[in-house]
């Protein structure tokens, strides 16, 4: 079955092309575009607008990239929810449109779960992980447990990238400030103290980012801050993930998002991996961030379990939580 | 150490000891190498000691926890008595809806007792309760703290809300059972409590 799957979230679209072979993805092919802002964070309306010019293009690419033809699709996929709501009904749109142009059926699927799916799909030891899914928006610790993926930690104010690129806003960097800032975190020397908030399972990032807003205020080194910002968050969600893991007593842990790119995070989750005696997965980095190939899986892996979904039931959700979703391919 | 290791944590392994002629458990916080040695032995102290003072304040205020026998902060060791017991997330599940309910009840009454006294446990999950002849004990204030504002009661409860609702799905009434316990005894106003509960459910991403 040849699935292709559309994403769209948030400031990137995506088109993925993916085939089933023997209970394991294989990606054919996985495009993604990003919305740059010419200044500040994302506009919801700029990114949409920017996603409903290029999406038939990149559709178009990911076909052409898998050496296929739009006859040889089975399914297509989109990104239901969560996300942004003009971005998501562009994509939605896009979805809609190619399903009854070339009459194959249509599914949403649940962002969020894809990037837990896309690891257990691609990675063959990746079989029952703990999730660290750190992105612009969400921060969530997600595990299967009695049926569903279930967040057992969540961050309670902002997602992590988000708290990196306010910060990064407020000294200049341009977005996603998050890569910069890792590199001026490589020159920092001193730790500054930052707050480390962690309650119970849960997180939270904005005490941290106002007392480091305060530090640029008071004319610390820039890279210093940044150090210390890495450090403590960091060090924050590894120790949330870790709760998680030993909580649901699983060995496994999967990272997945945007801030999973960054060096100092793959490193300390990849070490407390290791002292658990836990095993440590990253998706390849395409896969990682938000990306079409992702969605097409879970598209498939649904509607392989019997799952349908008629245009009416198509419809957008922004606030579309991990722990909704019925879980009907894994037991 | 040689003793036995009976459980290993996130941030600590406990250990069955014999201490004077009694049961004893070590908690012994491990250091993190993932993190920089200036956070992580600075969270080992202050958890290690903020610690130690709740366990002691907590039974001084009625809520069963294990008897402190010895505690050395710069090394993040306590040793406690040792409870012999069920992991209440073990029984949960399986127990009769009438058991379930008195347990959630306990659970509730016993959180207030701790809010009454602006102890807050920091990880309220059935992992951290024991039940030891029908009597309910709070383990692991690891993550607790000493705090007035209504916010800091909300979110303990909502931790456990959270819990309850990931590892004990299938008993949906579990936490309505424990706010029931809560307003009990919770000698303020408990219904402030439960709005901030619902402001931070809401608060959360995508409700």
């Amino acid at each position: 079955m040849i699935s292709v799957g559309i994403e769209g979230t948030a400031h990137s679209i995506g088109s993925g092309i993916v085939k089933n072979v023997n209970g394991s993805c294989h990606v054919l092919s996985n495009i993604i575009k990003t919305y740059h802002p010419k200044k500040g964070g994302i506009h919801t309306r700029e990114a949409a607008n920017h996603h409903a010019e290029h999406l038939a293009d990149v559709i178009a690419q990911s076909v052409k990239q898998a050496h296929l033809s739009y006859s040889d699709i089975d399914l297509i996929s989109f990104s239901q929810g969560p996300g942004l709501g003009p971005c998501l009904r562009t994509t939605a749109t896009a979805a809609r449109a190619l399903s009854l142009s070339i009459e194959k059926p249509l599914i949403g699927v649940n962002h969020c779960v894809a990037h837990l799916e896309i690891g257990r799909g691609t990675l063959d030891a990746c079989t029952d992980p703990v999730l660290l899914y750190t992105s612009g928006a969400n921060t969530q610790v997600i595990a299967f447990a009695e049926g569903k993926y279930r967040v057992f930690g969540e961050t309670l104010d902002i997602g992590i990238g988000n708290c990196l690129d306010k910060f990064g806003r407020g000294i200049g960097l341009e977005f996603p400030s998050g890569p910069k800032l890792e590199k001026l975190a490589l020159q920092g020397t001193e730790y500054l103290e930052l707050p480390y908030s962690i309650k119970g399972m849960d997180i939270a990032f904005s005490g941290l980012l106002t007392a480091a807003e305060q530090l640029v205020a008071k004319k610390k080194r820039i890279e210093d801050i940044c150090y210390s910002i890495q450090e403590t968050a960091f060090a924050a969600l590894t120790e949330v993930t870790e709760r998680a893991m030993a909580h649901t007593e699983k060995s496994e842990v999967l990272l997945g998002g945007g801030v999973a790119s960054n060096k100092r995070l793959r490193s300390m989750v990849e070490t407390m991996a290791q002292e658990r005696n836990a095993s440590f997965f990253v998706p390849a980095q395409d896969l990682c961030i938000d990306n079409g190939a992702m969605i097409a899986w879970l598209g498939f892996l649904m509607y392989d379990s019997g799952v349908r979904m008629t245009l009416e039931e198509s419809s957008i959700n922004q606030r579309f939580r991990t722990d909704m979703v019925e879980v009907t391919w894994r037991d | 150490m040689t003793n036995k290791m009976i459980y290993k944590g996130a941030e600590a392994e406990i250990r069955v000891t014999d201490y004077m002629g009694k049961n004893a458990v070590v908690k012994q916080r491990i250091p993190k190498s993932y993190r920089i040695s200036e956070i992580d032995s600075s969270l080992i102290t202050s958890r290690t000691k903020e610690e130690s003072k709740l366990i002691a304040e907590a039974r001084s205020c009625g809520v069963s926890v294990p008897l402190l026998f010895d505690i050395n902060v710069a090394q993040g060791r306590i040793i406690m008595q040792y409870l012999k017991g069920d992991r209440v997330k073990d029984i949960l599940n399986t127990v009769s809806e009438q058991q379930r309910k008195k347990i959630c009840y306990m659970i509730g009454e016993s959180v207030a007792k701790l809010h009454n006294n602006n102890l807050i446990h920091g990880d309220i999950t059935t992992s951290n309760m024991i039940l030891v002849d029908n009597r309910l004990h709070f383990i692991d204030f690891g993550l607790g703290s000493k705090n007035t504002e209504l916010e800091s009661k909300g979110v303990d409860l909502h931790v456990l809300m959270e819990a309850l609702e990931s590892t004990h799905s299938q008993h949906p009434r579990c936490f309505k059972y424990v706010l029931q316990g809560y307003t009990k005894a919770f000698e303020g106003n408990a219904n402030a409590v439960l709005h901030k509960i619902e402001d931070i459910v809401r608060r959360g991403r995508y409700r």
